[in-house]
């Protein structure tokens, strides 16, 4: 399990950690069923206090992300797709309200929000078309 | 509920004129890690020295594991795995000698522990001490802190002057020590991303008093860098309860915020302004804030 931790950022470092796994089990990186290091090997790692691992995983239970068993260890929960579906709509939600907020800071309207990112995703979707077209020259 | 392994109350010290400590509270508890931190000269060691049963306390009282550590040494000491800034090891004599002169003096002692951590700090059991580097020699003076499983780990500025290499060893101490149920660790530092990391409590001390006692989590909830923009342009700071640390000019000014995320909202309004940016923030702005006093 890849995480990094920076103890200089703003940001506590057990919701660094929460934040990071979230992401690698949203990401796909981190499946159902998958183990989670011991809170202990995890603070060795790291070099950070295990009450601070304990509280990141306690946060991470509350939240259905993993599932823990006494003596047993720490597994990323089995879900079905509809709670899968909508934690990755929550972990985009925290995005767009980031994105909100700093266009209100700017006092750029909505509406040119909302065209700005349709402008974005056509940007991806030429590149995209380009790289097949090339891909199907190349073969 | 949890007991407390260090219990200090209106702690006083002078030094001639000059108050050392000024009434100090300092309760540990078992099974955490208490970051102390401060400046230069702010009680940090004298607060320790206490603990250990070096000074005695001139007004207030301190109890270590329950007991007056000046009258009752044995019971304390026997019990506390100390290093400081210093080492305080005897040069002359060679790791092996340091090892088993410690076993001798501490019941508690683990061999293999001792024989594990020695492998790990590559220390050759030949070496004086006096020809060590400051790295190995910080590593000897752990390995002897470490061996017999001490109650409570003291620490006082153990990574100073160190390389990053033997500071992940001390942090790496630190950790082990909490790891094993019901060990306490008070260890004092000036480098506040180290406290950050392994820290579950911060105590910051200032000219003999202290300026914050809280969990660290919490420390970190309650501290913020805030962006204020305001409806009028002014040319001194704006004052907030709770606010330090301004700057900037006319109608946008940055502070730091100390208080429930959820009051800040009304104050910034209270003084016709609102809030563009809200971050948190490291305990070293936190600590500037505090304790930096310049910056207005």
């Amino acid at each position: 399990m890849r995480i990094h931790i920076s103890p200089r950022d703003g940001v506590p470092i057990y919701l660094q950690i929460v934040q990071q796994v979230r992401r690698l089990v949203g990401s796909g990186e981190l499946l159902p069923g998958d183990e989670l290091p011991s809170i202990r090997s995890l603070a060795d790692t790291l070099v950070v206090n295990p009450n601070t691992v304990a509280h990141a995983y306690r946060e991470l239970e509350s939240a259905g992300i993993v599932t823990t068993s006494r003596g047993l260890g720490t597994y990323v929960a089995e879900k079905d797709q509809a709670t899968a579906h909508a934690e990755r709509r929550a972990m985009l939600a925290e995005r767009i309200d980031a994105l909100v907020l700093e266009s209100r800071q700017m006092r750029i309207p909505f509406a040119e929000v909302l065209e700005l990112i349709r402008e974005r995703e056509a940007e991806f979707r030429t590149e995209k078309e380009t790289k097949d077209e090339s891909e199907v020259i190349c073969g | 509920m949890a007991e407390n392994i260090v219990e200090i109350r209106d702690l006083v010290r002078t030094y001639g004129r000059h108050r050392a400590l000024n009434g100090v509270d300092l309760i540990v508890e078992k099974g955490t890690v208490l970051g102390l931190v401060g400046q230069n000269g702010a009680g940090k060691t004298t607060l320790i020295k206490h603990i250990l049963g070096l000074l005695r306390a001139e007004t207030g009282s301190v109890r270590v594991f329950g007991k007056d550590p000046v009258a009752d040494p044995p019971g304390v000491l026997s019990r506390i795995g100390y290093l400081s800034e210093e080492g305080d090891l005897p040069l002359w004599m060679r790791v092996e000698e340091l090892v088993r002169y410690s076993a001798a003096f501490y019941p508690g002692w683990d061999q293999k522990y001792a024989d594990q951590l020695q492998r790990e700090f590559a220390l050759s059991s030949d070496s004086k001490l006096g020809s060590l580097s400051k790295g190995q020699r910080a590593r000897a003076g752990l390995l002897v802190a470490l061996a017999f499983k001490p109650d409570l780990l003291l620490l006082d500025e153990p990574s100073s002057g160190l390389d990053p290499v033997v500071r992940r060893d001390i942090l790496g101490a630190i950790i082990r020590t909490i790891a094993d149920e019901g060990r306490t660790v008070l260890f004092s530092s000036h480098l506040l991303a180290e406290v950050e990391q392994v820290s579950d409590r911060v105590v910051m001390l200032q000219d003999g008093r202290v300026v914050l006692d809280d969990n660290l989590a919490h420390i970190k909830l309650t501290h913020h860098r805030i962006d204020v923009v305001l409806k009028e342009a002014r040319t001194d700071p704006p004052s907030i309860q709770g606010a330090f640390g301004w700057d900037g000019e006319g109608k946008s000014w940055s502070a730091l915020w100390c208080g429930e995320p959820a009051a800040l909202e009304a104050a910034v309004a209270s003084i016709g302004g609102r809030v563009i940016g809200n971050e948190g923030v490291s305990l070293d702005d936190i600590f500037v804030a505090h304790v930096g006093g310049g910056r207005k």
